[in-house]
């Protein structure tokens, strides 16, 4: 189902946490709201659920807007951060929970959440409790108590968090995995630029309450909107020549030596780390940026090619169609 | 763990925690070993023979006190206490989380009358009911009603001994709740909202199940907290005494074991309900690991 915001503010008091912001995302979409910690995002997400009351304007989800509705009655289901699965309800029971409230007999609410636990591989420890579980798999249960309402539409409140790394990015594909087979809105709350770029459809920037940026993960990338989403995306150099509106270039478009161009301007190499695939160079050259040394990612043959060590003065350039002009 | 020598550290605390130890269950167990005094033998060491001749003297009955009645009624107001202490504490602690305007006036007013010394809580509560009597025999006289006339004091153990035994179980079990409710996530009640339950059906099927080894703690502390009272009781409690108080009122007149027999019953009925309650949380325990 599509979800609409329309003028969505949410007001503590004086502060606005949540200020006017508008936004479409389409029916079976993946969206990543993305931000800073006290962005507003998680505020967002809150409010589409009926977590959190809205101080004015809309969500609009499918054909109506839901107002007050309680959580349940709005067609969508919420993955909490922390899980909130219930400790003292088996994984089955814990799946079956809603069906329970619902009244649905025993029987039948079994072997809908044991149907649920299949889809997230979970059936074989259907009988465990909570505690008896690894993060991943009391994720995966989380997901299925949420899945076996019906939603179409599913919240999920920083969901890979607290995993570690390695869980992350296998939790992250079999998110995606599910979200495609069941043809469902995700809309998945990260401070993860990673996470945002590999998993949406729509990624949305968010800052201070504000939607700095909403498109394709691609189209963040490529042209970013303000400074602001250019640092919080990361792999890109915010340049201020002087008299000039600033621009953004991409750190794997920045070019050293021979390539750096008629417009090179010289800088010191403060740092050099070796990727693997890539080194990042960090460069210092006066009246080009304010906010610290800048980043340069060459290819490892290219770099191997034309080796460059700390404290070189070097010319630096940029390819001249990388240059996006930013708004501020 | 470090196989370093212990150093002195370690000695004097653990002499510490000894003298601790000793100091703590001495006294009952001394009571305990004296219980067993020979029929012969004293109030004092040294044990005079090894008997059960005092338990059974107390099982006849001590003179003129009926001690059973007291410990059946000590029993009874033990549960009612335990009972509005658990419901009226849980409830307490669900409202405060919802913060509201005075709720900390509030709370200071329902923990401050720990500190209000128990006798004075005590002698109030007694010259309240005073007045209420006073009030009831002027309405008597007034209406010329009967029933009103028979109502000799409405002091008794479940009016006033009630009211002095909540005015100390309830600020403790709040204390606890809070305790408990810090610790306890929102998010489960939110979780259960999101899929469906209503606001009853989230108390009963999430918060009671996942509160309840806190529940049964407060339970049996608002139990012997009750069982064991005696100040607040003292001018409370009307006609017939509960068994802290019939204990006291021994301690002057009798002069055999008797009343450490005594003393060692009551003690194994405190053991017994302890046991029992842990009993409960691990049955709950394997309930929910069923």
């Amino acid at each position: 189902m599509d979800v609409e915001l329309i003028r969505l503010t949410k007001r503590y008091g004086g502060t606005a946490a949540v200020d006017g912001i508008d936004l479409k995302i389409r029916s079976g979409d993946y969206c990543c709201l993305l931000g800073p910690s006290g962005c507003g995002k998680t505020t967002t997400l809150r409010m589409i659920g009926g977590h959190e009351t809205v101080t004015s304007g809309d969500v609009v989800i499918g054909p109506r807007a839901v107002g007050d509705a309680a959580p349940s009655e709005r067609g969508t289901a919420m993955m909490f951060q922390s899980y909130a699965l219930f400790p003292h309800l088996n994984c089955r029971d814990n799946v079956a929970f809603s069906l329970k409230m619902r009244g649905i007999g025993k029987a039948e609410r079994r072997t809908k959440a044991m149907a649920m636990l299949d889809l997230v591989q979970m059936s074989h420890l259907a009988e465990r409790l909570p505690a008896q579980l690894s993060g991943g798999q009391q994720q995966r249960v989380a997901l299925a108590r949420a899945l076996v309402t019906g939603p179409k539409v599913l919240l999920l409140d920083e969901p890979l968090s607290a995993l570690d790394p390695f869980l992350r990015v296998r939790m992250r594909t079999e998110l995606k995995r599910i979200q495609k087979e069941l043809g469902l809105t995700f809309i998945h709350v990260t401070h993860s630029q990673e996470e945002a770029m590999a998993l949406s459809d729509l990624a949305v920037v968010m800052n201070g309450g504000r939607i700095e940026q909403a498109g394709t993960p691609r189209d963040v990338f490529e042209r970013p909107a303000s400074a602001f989403v250019a640092k919080f995306i990361g792999g890109h150099n915010i340049i201020a020549l002087p008299g000039e509106a600033p621009i953004a270039v991409r750190a794997d478009r920045m070019r050293l030596g021979a390539q750096a161009g008629a417009a090179a301007r010289p800088a010191r190499i403060v740092s050099v780390e070796y990727q693997g695939s890539t080194v990042h160079v960090g460069l210092e050259a006066d009246g080009m940026s304010e906010a610290g040394p800048l980043t340069a990612i060459l290819d490892d043959d290219a770099f191997a090619a034309n080796p460059v060590a700390l404290g070189e003065t070097v010319p630096l350039g940029w390819d001249a169609e990388a240059a996006h002009r930013l708004s501020a | 763990m470090s196989d370093r020598p212990r150093g002195p550290a370690f000695y004097v605390l653990a002499a510490f925690f000894a003298g601790f130890v000793v100091f703590l269950y001495g006294p009952t167990l001394t009571i305990l070993v004296l219980s067993f005094q020979g029929p012969q033998g004293g109030l004092t060491f040294p044990l005079n023979g090894v008997s059960t001749h005092w338990f059974s003297k107390l099982w006849a009955g001590v003179g003129v006190v009926d001690i059973w009645a007291a410990l059946w009624r000590s029993l009874k107001l033990g549960l009612v206490v335990m009972v509005l202490t658990v419901v009226l504490a849980f409830f307490a602690g669900l409202a405060f989380r919802k913060h509201f305007r005075g709720e900390g006036a509030l709370f200071t007013t329902a923990v401050a009358s720990l500190i209000v010394p128990s006798i004075v809580v005590s002698l109030g509560i007694g010259l309240e009911f005073r007045l209420l009597d006073d009030a009831m025999k002027a309405a008597a006289a007034a209406t010329g009603w009967g029933w009103l006339q028979d109502h000799g004091t409405l002091m008794g153990l479940y009016s006033s001994a009630l009211g002095a035994h909540l005015t100390w179980t309830l600020p403790f079990g709040l204390l606890i709740m809070f305790a408990v409710f810090n610790r306890f996530s929102p998010a489960y009640e939110e979780a259960a909202r999101d899929l469906g339950a209503t606001g009853g059906q989230t108390l009963r099927h999430v918060v009671v199940p996942i509160l309840a080894p806190s529940l049964v703690g407060v339970a049996l502390f608002g139990f012997t907290l009750s069982f064991d009272e005696l100040a607040r009781t003292s001018q409370a409690i009307g006609g017939r005494n509960t068994l802290p108080l019939e204990l006291q009122g021994l301690t002057t007149t009798v002069t055999t074991p008797e009343i450490y027999a005594l003393g060692t019953l009551t003690t194994a009925m405190s053991l017994a309900v302890i046991g029992l309650a842990l009993a409960t949380g691990l049955w709950l325990e394997k309930r929910k690991a069923r």
